[in-house]
This record gives C-alpha cells, sequence and structure tokens, in this order.
C-alpha cells in the first residue's frame, strides 16, 4: 500500500473551507507571494470579488451562465454495474457533461463575469490539457472578450485537439518553451505576462493555486460541484450524506468545490493524486506560483517536474487549502499509479458506458482499489467527482490500449 | 532620532557613503555558478567600478524574470549549480570591496529555513538580499531572521504601489530600495520607462535611503537618464545577455565601464 498518511477520523470543524483567515491564509498556508507589481491587482481582484459575491445581482447572472451555456445542474449518476462488482455503492457526479467537458467552466464563468465587471477586456489563462484554456475561449467568446493562452510546447503536442478548439474559439494560444515545457511553466509565464497587463487584463486562474484570493475565489466558484452534490444525495441517498466523498487532484479545484459541500458532514473526503505529481502526498513546504503550500522539491529546493499520464494532474503542487486539511486530517490524499488510471478508465467504459478524463480516472482508480478493504469498506456509499469528459485522452489511450 | 547612517547595515553604509560623493551608483548582476570561473565576473565587476554586485541563486522557476535570466539561470542549473555551491564559491573568495547582494526567490530561502539560510548568506561574506516574490506584507518572518544574521533585506518597490504603501516599503527596506522601473519582467529594453521617473520621485518623497532603478537598464544611455532620477541602476540582462554569449570577464569588464563613465559624467552635471 502506498498511501502513508494515517487515516483519522473526519474533523468537523467550525468554519473549515470557509472564508481564510487574515491574508489569505488556510493554517499556515496560503498568502500573497506575489511580486510587487502583482500585490495592487490581487487586491483589486480580491475587493471586486467579495463584492459580487454579496451582490445577489451577480450570483444571479452566473446561475443564469451556468444553466443555460454550461448546462447545470449536472446529474448524479448511480455506477450501477461497477457498484455491484465492487461491492460499494458508487455514485458520480457528472462534471463531464458540462458544456466543454469538465468543471473547469465552472471557474471560469464566474471569473470572466468578474473580469467584465472589473471593466477587463481580456482573460490570460494557463493551461495544461487544454481544459481550462478551452474553457477560458469558450467564456471569453460568450463574454465578448479577447482570450490569451500560455500553454507548455510539450503539451500543445499531446493536447492537440484541444489548441485548435481554443484557437476556433477565437483564442490566442503562446506555446512555452521555457523549463520543463508543461502546466508549471505555462503558468509562470502567464503570471510574466500578467505583470505587463494588469491594466486591461485578468488573469483567470484554473485551480486552488496562486496568490491570494485565488485559491478561495477558485474554490467558491467550484463548490457548485459540492452543493449541487449534496442536494442530491440528500434526495438519492438513504443516509442523507455519502460516506466518502472522492475526487482526483492536481492544483485540486474540482476536489476543492466537491469537498467545499460536505466540509460540515461526517463524510471522509479522499483526494486522489497521480502517483508523479503528489504534491499534496509527498510534497514540502514551499512557496510557488503565488503561494505557501506543498510542492515538490529536490535536495537543493528546486521544484521538480511532475509526470503523469493525465496532463491536468501535471502539477508539482497542490493548492493550500488542500495542504491545510490535510493537515488537520479532514481529507486524506492518497496517489495512484498511471497504469490504474487507465485501468480505471476502461473499466468505466466498459461497465456504464463513460469514457472518462484520466484526470477523473484516477479517482475511480482508488475506489477500484480500495474497494472491500479498510480504507473503504464494503457496503459503504462514495461519492465521486467525475471532473471531465475523456475526448481529450482518445488518442493517448489509443496508443496504450 | 537615531542618525539612519549608524542605524544602517554595512552594505547600506557604503551605499549612502558613495552617494553622498555624489557618485552614480552602479550594482551589475551576474547569476552564480553560469560558468565554472564565474567569481571570476565578480573580480572584473569589482575593477570596473561596481558599487555593489547582485548574486542570483537561481530557482528553477522564476517569475519575474525575463528570457535571458531565466536562460542564465538554466544554464547555470544544468552545470549543477545549487545554492550551497554557490555560496562556499564566494566564501573561497577574497573580500572585493564591494558588498555582494543575493537575490533569489522566496522557496529558496524557505528550504533549509530562513535561520539556516541567512546564516550561510553570512557566512559566504554576502550581506544583502532581494526576494522579489516576497512582497512587503509577507515579509515580517524574514525581516527579523534576516536583521539578526546582519543580512540587509532589501525590498522592491513597483510603479503601481500606493504611496502608503511606498513609504512602508522604503521604511523596512534595508540596504537601499529597489524601484523597479516598469511593469514587467526583468529584460533589455530600447528605452527607459516612463514610469521610472515618477517612481523614484515618490519613494524620495518618503526616504533619504539609497534608491537603485533596475528592470531594463541595459546602455550607458539609460543608465544616464535613470541616474538623473535615481542614485544608481541595477544592470542584470544586459551583462547576462553577453554572459550567455560567451563574453569573458575582460569584456564584461569593458561594458561595465561604459555605464560607470555614463553615471560619473551625469554626476558632474548640477543635479
Amino acid at each position: 500500500m502506498r498511501d502513508v498518511l494515517p487515516w483519522c477520523e473526519p474533523v468537523l470543524l467550525d468554519g473549515t473551507m470557509g472564508e481564510p483567515r487574515a491574508r489569505g491564509r488556510f493554517g499556515e498556508y496560503g498568502g500573497r507571494y506575489a511580486p510587487e507589481s502583482l500585490v495592487e491587482v490581487c487586491r483589486e481582484v480580491d475587493e471586486a470579488f467579495r463584492e459580487a459575491w454579496a451582490d445577489p445581482g451577480f450570483r444571479g447572472a452566473l446561475a443564469r451562465l451556468l444553466a443555460v451555456h454550461a448546462g447545470r445542474p449536472t446529474p448524479l449518476t448511480p455506477a450501477g454495474r461497477l457498484s455491484e462488482a465492487l461491492g460499494v455503492r458508487l455514485y458520480l457526479k457528472r462534471e463531464d457533461l458540462t458544456h466543454t467537458g469538465s468543471h473547469k467552466i465552472n471557474n471560469v464563468l464566474g471569473q470572466a463575469l468578474l473580469a467584465t465587471r472589473m471593466g477587463r477586456r481580456r482573460l490570460i489563462a494557463e493551461t495544461g490539457a487544454g481544459q481550462h484554456g478551452v474553457a477560458t475561449a469558450t467564456a471569453a467568446a460568450l463574454l465578448g472578450l479577447e482570450a490569451t493562452v500560455f500553454m507548455g510546447e510539450r503539451d500543445i503536442e499531446r493536447q492537440a485537439l484541444n489548441v485548435f478548439r481554443m484557437r476556433m474559439l477565437g483564442a490566442e494560444v503562446v506555446p512555452v518553451t521555457a523549463g520543463s515545457r508543461t502546466l508549471k511553466d505555462a503558468t509562470s509565464e502567464a503570471m510574466r505576462h500578467w505583470v505587463g497587463a494588469t491594466g486591461d487584463s485578468h488573469y483567470c486562474v484554473g485551480s486552488v493555486v496562486g496568490p491570494d484570493p485565488y485559491p478561495w475565489m477558485v474554490r467558491e466558484f467550484q463548490r457548485v460541484i459540492g452543493d449541487e452534490a449534496r442536494g442530491q444525495c440528500a434526495a438519492e441517498l438513504r443516509t442523507g450524506v455519502p460516506d466518502y466523498v472522492v475526487a482526483c487532484v492536481g492544483g485540486g479545484s474540482n476536489a476543492a468545490g466537491t469537498f467545499a459541500g460536505f466540509a460540515d458532514t461526517p463524510a471522509r473526503l479522499v483526494g486522489v493524486e497521480a502517483e508523479g505529481g503528489a504534491g499534496a502526498a509527498r510534497g514540502r513546504l514551499g512557496v510557488m506560483h503565488g503561494c505557501r503550500s506543498l510542492f515538490l522539491q529536490d535536495d537543493d529546493g528546486q521544484i521538480t517536474q511532475a509526470h503523469s499520464i493525465a496532463a491536468g494532474l501535471d502539477y508539482p503542487g497542490v493548492g493550500p487549502e488542500h495542504a491545510h486539511l490535510r493537515d488537520l486530517g479532514r481529507a486524506r490524499y492518497v496517489t495512484v499509479t498511471d497504469d490504474e488510471a487507465v485501468g480505471a478508465a476502461v473499466r468505466l467504459a466498459r461497465t456504464e458506458g463513460i469514457v472518462p478524463a484520466l484526470e477523473s480516472a484516477h479517482a475511480l482508480a482508488w475506489v477500484i482499489r480500495a474497494a472491500g478493504g479498510g480504507d473503504l469498506p464494503a457496503g459503504s456509499t462514495v461519492l465521486m467527482t467525475l471532473s471531465g469528459r475523456g475526448d481529450k485522452d482518445v488518442s493517448t489511450l489509443k496508443e496504450l490500449l | 532620532m537615531t542618525n539612519p547612517t549608524l542605524a544602517a547595515g554595512a552594505v547600506e553604509r557604503h551605499l549612502r557613503a558613495r552617494r553622498d560623493t555624489g557618485r552614480g551608483l552602479l550594482m551589475p548582476y551576474v547569476t552564480g555558478g553560469i560558468t565554472p570561473s564565474w567569481t571570476d565576473y565578480l573580480r572584473a565587476f569589482a575593477a570596473a567600478g561596481a558599487d555593489a554586485i547582485e548574486v542570483g541563486l537561481p530557482f528553477s522557476d522564476p517569475t519575474l524574470d525575463g528570457v535571458t535570466i531565466q536562460q542564465a539561470g538554466d544554464t547555470a542549473l544544468a552545470r549543477g549549480a545549487s545554492t550551497r555551491r554557490i555560496l562556499a564559491e564566494l566564501s573561497g573568495m577574497p573580500d572585493l570591496g564591494v558588498p555582494l547582494v543575493a537575490s533569489t526567490y522566496y522557496n529558496l530561502v524557505l528550504h533549509d529555513g530562513a535561520e539556516a539560510f541567512c546564516a550561510a548568506l553570512r557566512r559566504a561574506g554576502v550581506g544583502g538580499l532581494i526576494v522579489p516574490d516576497l512582497p512587503v506584507h509577507e515579509a515580517d518572518e524574514l525581516t527579523d531572521v534576516a536583521a539578526a544574521a546582519g543580512i540587509e533585506l532589501v525590498l522592491l518597490a513597483s510603479p503601481v504601489t500606493p504611496q502608503p504603501r511606498l513609504a512602508e516599503i522604503s521604511c523596512r527596506s534595508r540596504g537601499f530600495v529597489y524601484a523597479v522601473s516598469l511593469m514587467g519582467t526583468t529584460g533589455e529594453r530600447a528605452a527607459l520607462a516612463a514610469s521610472a521617473a515618477e517612481l523614484t520621485e515618490r519613494i524620495r518623497r518618503v526616504t533619504d535611503r539609497p534608491v537603485l532603478l533596475g528592470f531594463g537598464i541595459s546602455t550607458p544611455d539609460q543608465a544616464r537618464e535613470a541616474r538623473r532620477h535615481a542614485d544608481g541602476v541595477v544592470v542584470g540582462a544586459a551583462v547576462m545577455r553577453r554572459v550567455l554569449d560567451g563574453a569573458g570577464p575582460d569584456d564584461l569588464r569593458a561594458f561595465l565601464a561604459t555605464l560607470r563613465q555614463a553615471l560619473d559624467q551625469e554626476c558632474d552635471r548640477p543635479r
């Protein structure tokens, strides 16, 4: 068993997954470690978000966009045949059925709306698998904004179709040739670009990372996943609340949004990372991309390259709130291998007729591995967020299978 | 009220003393470990009339650096450069008579703990520290540790920094105030940004600490113009581009001499 962290009883803490403490802190993590030139714009985003989030007009406009454009609410699908085989009752929160095919659209519509409210005319984004880039390009087109998406050259090769999609939607895709040419370098390049473009552009960060207020704001825009699922579970499950809530974690936005709906319940929260990108399970305290959190590092303090078959999990760190939930014992972080994820994707396809994104397949792989054991006893009810659909991964899978 | 010169650390005292003679201050930058004999560049900088020398400790993800400094960092890391090795190499150098100021990202400061990091700087003869991703509101934990170790923590000010915050930065910065001339990353530019003059003027309103302008200052003309507003200049990318192109210590000495001359000419004129 690779999962070394102790399993704690769920801790119900008042305010867990509420607003961060002063200076954007989740426990000792978070903060605003931004270059001085970005501090002022972070403050502006924070102020604008607080106002907007308290404004029923903004909330209503976002809810409408999520409904009529993104297709929310997404269904809760009982995975009948797989449940029977695993001996647990598995329910899938179907973010793969949103417009653009992943949960990324929830955050992006929120930030794009906020950007227009702030008078910005352009969105900047980083992308790994291309899902956040496609979502950003989509929201920009919808709201009449420009979009510039930074993407590592290596990911551009791996995700050619999403690159084409972004360009078709009118976005500019900028290849990033620095460093490892993947998500972390795309994020660095987006930040560099933002320093020179704060006046007219909004940096639409794609995960629960970055300087305050991003980790909090992105989680709030994603909590629609958890809030919807909470209501659906209440209607669907005899117990009202699932025993386990499981989601994959790269930076951790779909997990944060899902967990937020269940933080005040007895449900056990499980974040599943890629074996080669396990920031929460194996990272060390550090500061990168604007926040203090856990990052994979070598003995000299250099950030190491993550490796995952799922480009969206190819990030060597994790959002600061996940680091905090780990320390509290409120959530547990486990890892699965590329092979396990591919196996899980195939199994879901053949038992439920759903081809999941390889990122989401990581969450499922843990359920498959753990079901029936001490970590996930037989008969448990499990809510798993299926964060995206697998179309983008078909060519990767074709080479492997 | 204590005398600011007496309260100041060694880097600041050195810079104040030179400034007070009317001299324009020159702080060239080199990425530590960029070549096997990289410390020779330090000797060349000192010989060319540098008033302080900035030594970059390369980090894998330099989010405030443009292409040139990124490449320099990648080159050094690929050669096996590390904080430990660079500081060991500095320790072996004779005193150049010019203060050394390290610059790096906060992750490297935190890696072995801020106390161990500052102590290691001190042992290597480094007097100052610049951390571009550590803004003043996050600097509390490092401020005291650095001060206790005798390291002067230099804070950066930006063209968009509001005036009250600029006062706090200027007050809490040690050594000098690093004025970021423009809204962008490090790297050579065709002209000195218009924002440079206004920023330096705003800093001067709240402090008499030395003010060095950095980011985009690459030519003698730009240095001369910067000197009209600030006490001196930081020159990084223009140096490192030459190093990456194969220029040796003598070439850099000649280049920095042109900047030195430009700054000296400007100081002869009434300010």
